[in-house]
């Protein structure tokens, strides 16, 4: 078994009311960033997991974003990276 | 009739609920600690509000895996009623007793104040007490209080009359200002598909009792015990 550092992005659907990613929106297009169309608030979680493969890494933490990490009803996740650890 | 409240850690409503079904009512009560596997022949299990683990994560999403949820479903699923409120229904939406989440509230404040809701279901065994329209009180206290879910669940618990409470004014209108939290079509409360499971944002417990400041929320209470008893 080798360890993976598994990063992943979770962020409100779209279409769903995101509050704070509106509230920043605001916040920015206050400080002159007139170009931002969009902001949307979500999570960075970062695993350490042992695991036989890279692949495996990332699909033992999908099955855990389906349980646990991401509400299903509202939220999109993605895996952002992996990386083998010594 | 015997209530089971649920203490998770982290509840804060619990006692809330325990004095109402014994002070009130004079029911019977006990509390069932969140790990333990035993409902001790609970007519009723209570989910109630505080912030189960902190709302770490969601608010919710750690507190439907302890012990005693796998109680709490097989209850359910044999037809057990269950009231979740404010973080219970948190726990039941994300325990998929009920179906939606709850968001952070529109306005991202906490909210703790007196709302007014509107019965839209008087034909739940949570709500029989209770005419069509009658425009009741009750406080809230939240931050993630926002009802989501998909158009086509919001139409199908239209459909089957499964909205059981709206955020409404003193008069039982629907405008976005009496809509605290910013809910999808102003939904206040739910019951699931087979009518035994009632979520819902404001606290019926802390509304018992004219010192309280309303006794809006005892008709759930009294609406349960005609329906389990008979």
């Amino acid at each position: 078994m080798s360890r993976y550092r598994v990063s992943v992005h979770i962020v409100p659907r779209k279409g769903i009311l995101d509050p704070q990613g509106k509230a920043v929106a605001d916040a920015l297009h206050t400080l002159g960033f007139v170009d931002v169309q969009d902001a949307r608030i979500g999570r960075h979680v970062v695993l350490d997991v042992a695991a036989a493969t890279p692949d495996a890494a990332g699909d033992s933490v999908r099955k855990m974003c389906d349980k646990l990490l991401a509400n299903p009803v509202t939220e999109d996740y993605e895996i952002a990276r992996v990386e083998g650890l010594p | 009739m015997k209530f089971g409240v649920i203490t998770f850690p982290g509840s804060n409503c619990d006692y809330d609920a325990f004095r109402t079904v014994v002070d009130v009512l004079g029911e019977h009560a006990v509390y069932l600690w969140h790990k333990e596997h035993d409902l001790q022949n609970a007519d009723v299990v209570i989910l109630p509000g505080g912030f189960s683990y902190g709302d770490y994560l969601r608010a919710g999403a750690i507190a439907r895996f302890s012990p005693i949820m796998q109680e709490v479903a097989a209850h359910a699923r044999r037809g057990g009623p269950v009231l979740a409120v404010c973080n219970g229904f948190q726990i039941a939406c994300e325990a998929g007793l009920l179906p939606g989440a709850l968001l952070r509230n529109a306005s991202l404040s906490f909210l703790g104040q007196p709302v007014h809701i509107r019965v839209e279901n008087p034909d739940t065994m949570f709500t029989n007490r209770y005419a069509l329209g009658q425009v009741l009180t009750m406080p809230i206290a939240h931050g993630e209080g926002r009802f989501a879910a998909d158009d086509e669940t919001l139409d199908r618990l239209e459909g089957e009359g499964r909205v059981a409470f709206r955020y409404v004014d003193a008069r039982g209108g629907l405008d976005d200002a009496s809509n605290p939290n910013g809910s999808m079509r102003a939904i206040a409360g739910i019951v699931s598909a087979e009518g035994n499971v009632l979520g819902l944002m404001p606290h019926p417990e802390r509304a018992v009792e004219s010192l309280l400041g309303s006794h809006d929320g005892l008709g759930i209470f009294q609406s349960m015990l005609a329906r389990v008893s008979a």
